[in-house]
Formats: structure tokens, sequence, C-alpha cells
């Protein structure tokens, strides 16, 4: 970015052209009594060698993945992101590129947002996928209110055992529309088809059920979806994107609109995001999709071109007739996960998949033939997470795992601890894990 | 289309109505569709839908903007013109005729009376 100096000789010429003698009396409407007279208690300022050193120093305060082995997951994932990732993503023609508005100028990003969409509606197996969402808790919510949208009824059954952050963010979005939440209560750390047929109602615009689940377990999506459609409702889906080399994608159940959060293609693990939200529908429902979509054309020498289509649906023109607030997308992300997608290959994450469920079974078995710790739900198939019964605190077990840097699980009621195993732990690390619990 | 067009009304937001005995169509006007441009998509309503005078009964997308279309007068929806669904062109070609978007029974003639007619419309349009 080009640095542009404001010399005292700028600032006299533009005070000159407003008529104004000096900055102070840009505040002059500011009444004097709340205007501040002393210095800001901030510390002064520091030379560049001493900022880089203050920045490193404060770096090092954070228990990154680089240098801990994490076994942390609960919705975002380590894991491993190939380097031809962060080669495309610095680019500065990807880098510092603007919203493409104008398709003349932006060809490479609209190609590259295509592509994005194409390997995403593959890989979940559905008609198609816009240019991706904030992240996958704005998609889940975007969802329930096109569904009901959609169908014209305004109930929507969440399953409990959805992700608890993206809980409360359908709850945010829900509240003050026309809506009706009511959360599925699991049984065994799953949604049974028996609950759900109970729970359906003429009002049920969409059930929405996570795959795995928060807990990491197995839905039965096939008769959950089956359910849902016999009622009329419509079945939304929201899944882990690398579980889809093992699972059947959400397009093989059926599923209307289906979700899921792209952190784990090509997103560090940063506090508060960016995130990538990937989302997904019938095409018969194009039109009350949420964001936008790159189409392919031809230009006008019939060459293939991209371009920004459904852009007249979107809130900044449609306005208060708009259906969704989302005119955006997370392109950058957008591109890490097609370059990550493309670099993996059908197989590469087909493997990913199988690795993180082997490794976490070999742990679960490790851990529930411990004495002092079983498996929450002994008997629920799961994926790459997995949940334990601790005899002592799990906080304390977060402590003590610390100490030999590693981010153990996720805490959660009840002295449990949530466990995500994906194809970057090593045997070794698996291991040294199981021993300190068995020492504890 | 019938072309025995007996009473012919229009509406502030650029409708047409077109009542005829106790059915009626319902179209945008040729001032609306020069508007909008070219029409990408429309979205109607199911037959059998009762509309209440000034409701949104669907949405029309071209390649400018996408706007929302009011039922003139309250009436059920008897048919939608599924010709749309594959030549939405057809509003920008013959907005009148081959281009109407809906037929109703017509359930209420109140607010009838504010309907514009042909050279009311035309002025207020000049007026635009």
């Amino acid at each position: 970015m080009a640095y542009i100096p404001n010399t005292p000789a700028d600032q006299a010429e533009m005070l000159e052209a407003i008529g104004l003698n000096s900055i102070d009396d840009l505040f002059a409407p500011i009444p004097q009594h709340l205007q501040l007279k002393s210095e800001l208690n901030i510390p002064s300022s520091l030379d560049q060698i001493s900022l880089t050193r203050h920045y490193i120093e404060l770096a090092k305060k954070n228990a990154g993945a680089e240098d801990y082995t994490c076994f942390l997951g609960a919705g975002v994932y380590d894991h491993y992101v190939p380097p031809t990732v962060g080669a495309i993503l610095s680019r500065g023609e990807f880098l510092t590129s603007y919203t493409p508005y104008q398709p003349e100028v932006s060809q490479g990003v609209l190609q590259s947002i295509y592509e994005f969409q194409t390997l995403i509606a593959e890989l979940f197996a559905m008609d198609l996928a816009n240019a991706s969402m904030y992240d996958c808790a704005s998609g889940l919510a975007e969802a329930a209110a096109m569904a009901s949208y959609i169908t014209e009824r305004r109930e929507i059954l969440a399953a409990d055992t959805i992700n608890p952050a993206h809980l409360d963010v359908l709850r945010t979005y829900l509240n003050h529309g026309p809506y009706e939440l009511h959360l599925l209560p699991s049984q065994d750390g799953r949604i049974q088809s028996e609950t759900l047929k109970d729970a359906l109602s003429s009002t049920t615009a969409a059930v929405l059920i996570q795959h795995p689940n928060f807990y990491g377990g197995i839905e039965d999506m096939f008769s959950l979806s089956d359910l849902a459609h016999a009622n009329g409702s419509l079945f939304v889906a929201s899944v882990d994107p690398l579980s889809l080399g093992l699972l059947s994608p959400p397009g093989d159940y059926d599923a209307d609109i289906a979700v899921g959060e792209g952190q784990a293609l090509g997103c560090p693990m940063g506090f508060g995001g960016p995130m990538l939200g990937l989302f997904t529908c019938k095409s018969q429902y194009i039109r009350r999709l949420p964001g936008r979509i790159v189409g392919a054309t031809t230009d006008i020498d019939g060459k293939k071109a991209y371009v920004m289509t459904l852009r007249t649906r979107e809130q900044d023109i449609r306005r208060e007739t708009a259906t969704s607030n989302i005119c955006t997308n997370v392109a950058l992300y957008a591109l890490a996960a097609a370059v990550h997608l493309a670099t993996l290959g059908k197989t590469g994450v087909e493997q990913v998949a199988s690795l993180s469920f082997q490794k976490a079974h070999y742990m679960a078995s490790q851990i529930d033939s411990l004495p002092g710790y079983r498996l929450t739900f002994p008997e629920m198939p799961f994926f790459k997470e997995f949940l334990i019964d601790c005899s002592s605190s799990p906080e304390q077990i977060n402590q003590r795992l610390l100490k030999d840097k590693i981010l153990g699980g996720y805490v959660a009621e009840g002295n449990r601890m949530l466990i995500a195993v994906t194809e970057q732990r090593s045997r070794k690390q698996i291991d040294d894990f199981v021993k300190i619990l068995s020492e504890f | 289309m019938p072309e025995t067009s007996e009473q012919l009304y229009f509406t502030n937001s650029h409708e047409w109505l077109k009542v005829s005995g106790e059915f009626a169509f319902v179209g945008i006007t040729q001032h609306a569709q020069e508007e909008l441009g070219d029409v990408a998509f429309v979205q109607l309503p199911e037959p059998g839908r009762v509309l209440q005078s000034g409701e949104t009964f669907g949405e029309i997308e071209s390649i400018k903007a996408v706007s929302e279309l009011y039922a003139p007068v309250k009436g059920e929806v008897i048919e939608a013109n599924e010709k749309l669904l594959t030549a939405p062109e057809l509003v920008n070609n013959d907005p009148l005729g081959e281009g109407w978007l809906i037929k109703i029974r017509v359930l209420s003639l109140d607010g009838l009376d504010q309907l514009l007619s042909g050279s009311e419309y035309d002025s207020l349009v000049k007026e635009l």
C-alpha cells in the first residue's frame, strides 16, 4: 500500500481550502468540557527495532499449533495445509484484489471463485455451491432462513448435537425474524429417528443436522432426511468437508441445502477467524441462495469468461426486500480451499479422512482401556473426534498436558473432554498424550 | 390471452389489470419492461392463492434489479403464465399480451376506482 505523507504544508493547504486556521478548529463543534485536555494514557512511541522485538515477545505468548501438539477441535481443526496454498495465496494479484464487480479486470479472481464453487459442489455431491459465506455458523443460519422462505413455514428443528457456537449464531439470526427455533434432543450422543418423527409438524420448515455431530458422532442422515422430506420439510446438513473422503456426501442423502466449515482447507487457526463458510443447495433453490455465484459465459469474441451472477439479488441492491444480509464472500480463503482441494485431489481427501479416522479410533481405544477414563458414547460410531468421561478435572489434565507442549481437548460439561485427532498426529504424539492421562 | 379486452386498468406501481367478466389478467406495463431491461426470471404464485389488493405476488428479475409485483385488486390465482419459466423475454417482447403474468378470479372490486385509466397512466409516465 502506498504511504502518502501528510506534511504541514499539505495540512495548511487543506485548512485554507475549508476556511480554518488550525486543526484544533476542526474540533470546535465538540463542547469544551467534552474535549480531552491531557495526553492519552498510553506508552510513548517505539522505534522500528523495538517495535519488532515487542511483537515477537507478544507472539511468544501464543501457544500455536506450530509449536504444540494439537488435540483441540470442536469446530476448528489442525489439518495439514500443503505449501501450494501459501504460494498461491501470497501472490499480489489474489492477495490484494478487490471484489470482482468488473469482470473485464477481474478474470483471475472470478475464475478462482468459479473453480472453488465447482470443487465444493463436487465434494458435497450437490448441484451448486455459492462463492462462500463468512463461516459455517452464518451459513447454517442463512440455510434456516432460506428454508423457511421456500416452504413458507416458520419452525426450524435443529439437532442439539450441532456445535454450540453455531447454535448461538442460529439463535441470534432467527430471534428477531418470523421463525420458531426448537432443539431436537439427542439420545446417546445422536439424534434418533423416533425423536425427529415426534417433533415434526406441519409448520416445520427445515431439519438441521450436523454430520459428524459436535461429539464426532455419525448421524443416520439417510433416515433423518427421508423423515424430513415425508413431512414436506427441507433437510439441511452441516458437514465437515474433509469427512467427505470417507462419509456419504450430502447429495447422496438428498439434502436440500448443505453447509460446512472450510477452515481446515487452508485457513490458519486464528483466534476469531477468519473462517470459510461453505454453502451448497439444489439447483431449484438457486434464486433463494444467499450470497453470490460466479458463472461461466463467453465474451464478445466467443472466449470463455467469468462473471458474477445473481448480483441483483444481493442485499445492497434489494435493500429492504432482501432475504439475506450476505453480499460478499471470503474470496482469499475460498481460493485457499480451492488450491488445497486441487492439491490433495480425490485420493488425497480420502487419505486425509481415512488417516484421521484410524488415528482417532486408535487413540479412543487406548484411552477407553485406561482406568479412570471411558468413552462417553461407546456405541456411537464416530469420525475423527470423540468424547471421554474423566475421573478427574479435564481442566487440570489440560494444564498438565500443556507442560509437555500438548494442547488437550475441548472441555465439556460433566468432567468430559472432546478430543480431535487429525492425520497430522503421529503414533508417538498419541501415545505421549495417553501416557500422561494414565499417570494423572 | 383473450382478445376481448373489455377494461384495462393501470397501477402506480406499473402493473396492468385487464378485467374480463369474473376473471382478470395481470402483467407489467410497457414502461416497466423498458425500465427493467432484459427480464431474466419471473417468480409467480401457485394457483389457489388468494391475493389481497396491493399484496406482493411475485418477483421479476432483470439484468439490473429484482422488483416486487403487486396485486391490483383482491383475487384468487387461477393460473400463472408458465411460458415465462422458459421464456421470460416474453415480458419484454409483448408485456400486454404474451407476457402476461397471472390470471385471477376477481374476488372484490374494492379499490378499482383507485386504479388509472390508459390516459391517466400515460400522463403519470410522462411526469416520471
